[in-house]
């Protein structure tokens, strides 16, 4: 029930915003996130973005594998 | 985002490094309290891979399966006394009570909207202002702040005819009533990734501190509870117990702040009892007095659930043990025997996202 799922904000009008993800757009209220600006990814609970998304998941897979080895040559 | 990484072969790779890390002479419990990593759980079929020495277990983490059945009954009456349009999300809609669920209570022409967003149900009410339009407000503090705003916005705009029925539960206190729980043997928490997005980890903190439990907040994919679990294998070879965050991507450490003010602005802690744990305290969330008039509790006068109610639940539903990890699904007499995701007895088996049904649907396949 606590899905969120990452959407592309595209406009931005006060405190409601289009955000889009793979083409599909929706409505959601920014006013847990007032920071967001047109371009920016945000997690999208319900109607509302809760969370900025900051890195991306590339950058963290990276970072995971070069931990592994890390961890695998102590 | 575009650089591709093989998941398959991070998969085997971070499975493999789990079973290295993984101490050969004692048994590791570990729960997960959140229903989407339940069913992520069941279906990469984690338990089944995994060493034998880990347990994982599904904790309360589906807020559907916790609510209590008398909330059920209340809103079920409610739905059926006309002059009131019921908004939910989806989640609540095939959730039976003693005599059918929502979804059969608007084929006896109760109106039931489902609902997106607390949002779309501000709109409706704005749309039927001969109406009463009631939000049934289940979940955990990743929903509650979205509620909590559309009771200021109902308030804002003079929307008189919106009100909600919070039947909200906090994490924490729940956590913190497992690990005082003597029964439960619990070595560490893969704890919820978006209701950490809005407490952030300070909330978790008294796990590590208090009980030497070791946690990390996890994201949703079967690669994410792998690392988590390195990660609380790792907090356990070193003997050193914190709160570390695995979802670094939707989690920040001091959580959403806005968020956290709104709940504090709208709600007041109450305790609460949960289906199949029974009463925690400071456990639920209570619309506080000043938004009294938009407290369907109070607008309808729906009771407080009772502790306890003659006939309330089957004596051989396991699923407070379940939930408290001391019983497995298949160890309860009921399950996929008169219990199925069909015909659910127990709220371990309600939800899609309850512990008995992600076994139902995953281990059985």
């Amino acid at each position: 029930m606590c899905l969120a799922v990452p959407f592309k904000i595209t406009k931005k009008i006060d405190n409601m915003a289009v955000a889009e993800l793979k083409g599909f757009s929706r409505e959601v209220s920014v006013a847990l996130t007032p920071e967001v600006e047109v371009g920016d990814w945000v997690l999208v609970h319900a109607g509302f973005a809760i969370h900025r998304v900051t890195e991306d998941d590339a950058r963290e897979t990276l970072k995971l594998l070069e931990e592994l080895h890390e961890a695998e040559s102590k | 985002m575009k650089q591709k990484v093989n998941k398959k072969q991070l998969f085997l790779e971070l499975l493999k490094k789990v079973n290295e890390f993984t101490p050969e002479n004692r048994t590791l419990n570990f729960m997960e309290v959140c229903g989407t990593h339940t069913m992520t759980i069941g279906k990469s079929a984690l338990r089944q891979l995994l060493p034998e020495s880990i347990n994982l277990i599904s904790g309360p983490g589906c807020p559907v399966c916790v609510t209590h059945d008398e909330e059920i009954e209340n809103y079920l009456e409610l739905a059926l006394q006309g002059e009131v349009i019921i908004a939910t999300f989806g989640d609540l809609l095939r959730v039976p009570g003693m005599d059918g669920s929502l979804a059969d209570a608007r084929a006896k022409g109760a109106d039931v909207r489902v609902v997106y967003s607390t949002l779309d149900a501000l709109k409706l009410a704005k749309k039927n202002r001969s109406k009463e339009v009631v939000f049934l407000g289940v979940g955990f503090e990743t929903t509650a702040p979205t509620v909590a705003m559309s009771i200021l916005h109902a308030r804002q705009e003079g929307i008189e005819n919106f009100s909600v029925y919070s039947m909200h539960k906090l994490i924490p206190p729940a956590l913190g009533a497992l690990v005082t729980d003597k029964e439960v043997k619990i070595d560490g928490f893969i704890l919820p990734g978006h209701v950490s997005t809005i407490i952030g980890v300070e909330p978790y903190r008294f796990l590590a501190g208090d009980y030497q439990k070791a946690g990390v907040i996890t994201g949703f994919e079967p690669e994410d509870i792998l690392q988590a679990l390195l990660m609380l294998l790792k907090q356990i070879r070193e003997n050193q117990f914190r709160v570390e965050v695995q979802y670094t991507r939707g989690v920040s450490l001091e959580g959403n702040k806005i968020a956290q003010k709104l709940l504090k602005e709208v709600f007041e802690p109450e305790d609460s009892l949960w289906r199949g744990l029974g009463l925690i305290p400071a456990s639920g969330l209570k619309i506080r007095d000043e938004f009294d008039r938009y407290d369907a509790r109070k607008k309808f006068n729906l009771g407080k659930p009772r502790a306890t109610k003659p006939g309330e639940a089957n004596k051989n539903c396991a699923c407070g043990a379940i939930l408290k990890g001391i019983k497995t699904p298949p160890q309860c007499a009921l399950f996929n025997r008169v219990c199925t995701p069909l015909n659910p007895v127990g709220p371990c088996m309600v939800s899609s996202e309850g512990a008995c049904a992600a076994y139902y649907r995953y281990a059985e396949a």
